[in-house]
């Protein structure tokens, strides 16, 4: 996720400074590492400089000087190309229980490879199950609710890969162990 | 809520010369939220109907309290499943000349309740199970989602100690498919209902507490979610 894209998306509800644009950040990704300050005003230097945000007043209310910035023109359109461009699916996802359920059949036999798949589905299916109690708490937001979704279809499709894995497991050690 | 365990002893079961259950012990505690995983021919369906009293296994024996449940004749065992279980098949077995409604009051109005309130009463269980809309409607002309759940209320509807379910979500799109699990959680959280859920999808195996995972006709694992931290064992 680039932090200058969900700043610009920010910034399209109106000008705002960079306490405003975290508080924004932190609210809208609760689940995500809130925003540091100086990740803010880092990401508003470069896009300023890029000519995609400008400053639009300078503020001085007893504190510090606070600048708020506004998007520009080039700064929108930046917003709408990348808002509208789909993300690239990945083309290889990396699937490190393969790699270990590989060393392990190469090192120990079908049966150390068997044990780990075994510790893993339990672990995964612990794993599942925090994810759904996490969702079906009654005060879990809608974005929590996505969130668990989304670990848990990723979650899902490992654990069907450890049964796929378990059923075959004979061949793949004949395959891994010439 | 019911306090009774139910308890299974050394089942085996075969087709023919085809073995579908190869020895198996469980105890299912009263409250419990239990799944039953495992491939494709794994047993799960036969060990759902061997725990209801559906079918009498070849060998051993299935007691709920002081009732033995694979000793009972098929009388007492057909009683059984109209007032203690709920059992929803993995294939619906709905009565194609009755209407969702007189489907869901059908085990009511056996039990001798008046057709009144028995089909008021399944009208209720049709809303919580998310289909009010399709109560006059026959099997024909339901979809296979509403179909489903259709069967599903007619296994609540008696308000059963045990509701056995067989892939109760199979043919639900995940949104239906957790307004169902939502559902069952919540009867087994308020209501102390113990469920015995047969399901091949590692999403729905993750409401249950205790996961009974079935190879070639034996428990591979069984893994409880309470106190234990599952995870801190399997990684230990
Ligand atoms: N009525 C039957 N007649 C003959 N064989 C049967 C019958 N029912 C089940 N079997 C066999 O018994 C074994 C276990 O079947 P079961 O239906 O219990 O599996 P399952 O785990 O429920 O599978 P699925 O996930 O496909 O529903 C399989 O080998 C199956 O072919
Ligand atoms: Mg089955």
């Amino acid at each position: 996720m680039s932090t200058g894209h969900v700043l610009l998306g920010l910034l399209s509800r109106g000008q705002q400074h960079g306490y405003d644009l975290k508080a924004g950040h932190d609210a809208l990704f609760p689940s995500a590492r809130p925003m540091a300050y100086g990740q803010v005003y880092a990401a508003l230097t470069r896009l300023r400089d890029r000519g995609l945000i400008e400053e639009a007043a300078v503020e001085r209310a007893g504190g510090p000087e606070r600048t708020t910035y506004r998007l520009t023109p080039a700064g929108r359109d930046e917003l709408e190309v990348w808002m509208s461009a789909a993300e690239h699916p990945p083309s290889e996802v990396n699937n490190p229980l393969a790699t270990k359920l590989n060393v392990a059949l190469v090192a120990g036999g079908p049966d150390e490879g068997a044990l780990f798949l075994r510790r893993q589905r339990s672990a995964h299916t612990a794993r599942m199950r925090d994810h759904t109690q996490t969702k079906r708490a009654a005060d879990a937001t809608l974005t929590q609710v996505l969130a668990a979704d989304y670990a848990l279809s990723h979650l899902d499709a490992d654990v069907r890969w450890i049964d796929d894995a378990l059923a075959r497991l004979g061949e793949i050690t004949r395959e891994v162990t010439p | 809520m019911s306090t009774t365990p139910l308890i299974a002893t050394g089942l085996r079961h075969a087709y023919g010369n085809r073995p579908a259950l190869a020895g198996i012990d469980l105890r299912i505690e009263p409250g419990d939220f239990v799944v039953i995983t495992g491939a494709s021919g794994s047993g799960k369906s036969t060990l759902l109907h061997a725990l209801a009293g559906v079918i009498v296994p070849d060998a051993g024996s299935v007691r709920f309290g002081d009732v033995s449940v694979s000793g009972a004749s098929e009388e007492a065992r057909s009683a059984l499943r109209r007032t203690r279980f709920g059992v929803l098949f993995q294939f619906g077995q709905l009565v194609e000349e009755l209407t969702a409604v007189e489907n869901v009051a059908l085990p009511l109005l056996l039990g001798g309740m008046p057709r009144r309130t028995a089909e008021a009463r399944a009208g209720e269980w049709l809303g919580r199970v998310g289909v009010a809309e399709v109560a006059g409607q026959v099997p024909g002309e339901l979809s296979g989602g509403q179909a489903q759940r259709v069967a599903l209320a007619r296994a609540l509807v008696s308000e059963a100690d045990i509701l056995f379910a067989d892939e109760p979500t199979g043919a639900l799109d995940s949104l239906a498919a957790e307004a169902v699990m939502d559902l069952l959680s919540e009867l087994n959280a308020d209501l102390g209902a113990t469920i015995v859920l047969v399901t091949h999808e590692p999403r729905v195996a993750a409401y249950g507490r205790t996961e009974v995972h079935l190879r070639d006709g034996r428990i591979d694992t069984l893994s409880s979610y309470g106190q234990d931290d599952v995870i801190a064992q399997a990684l230990r």
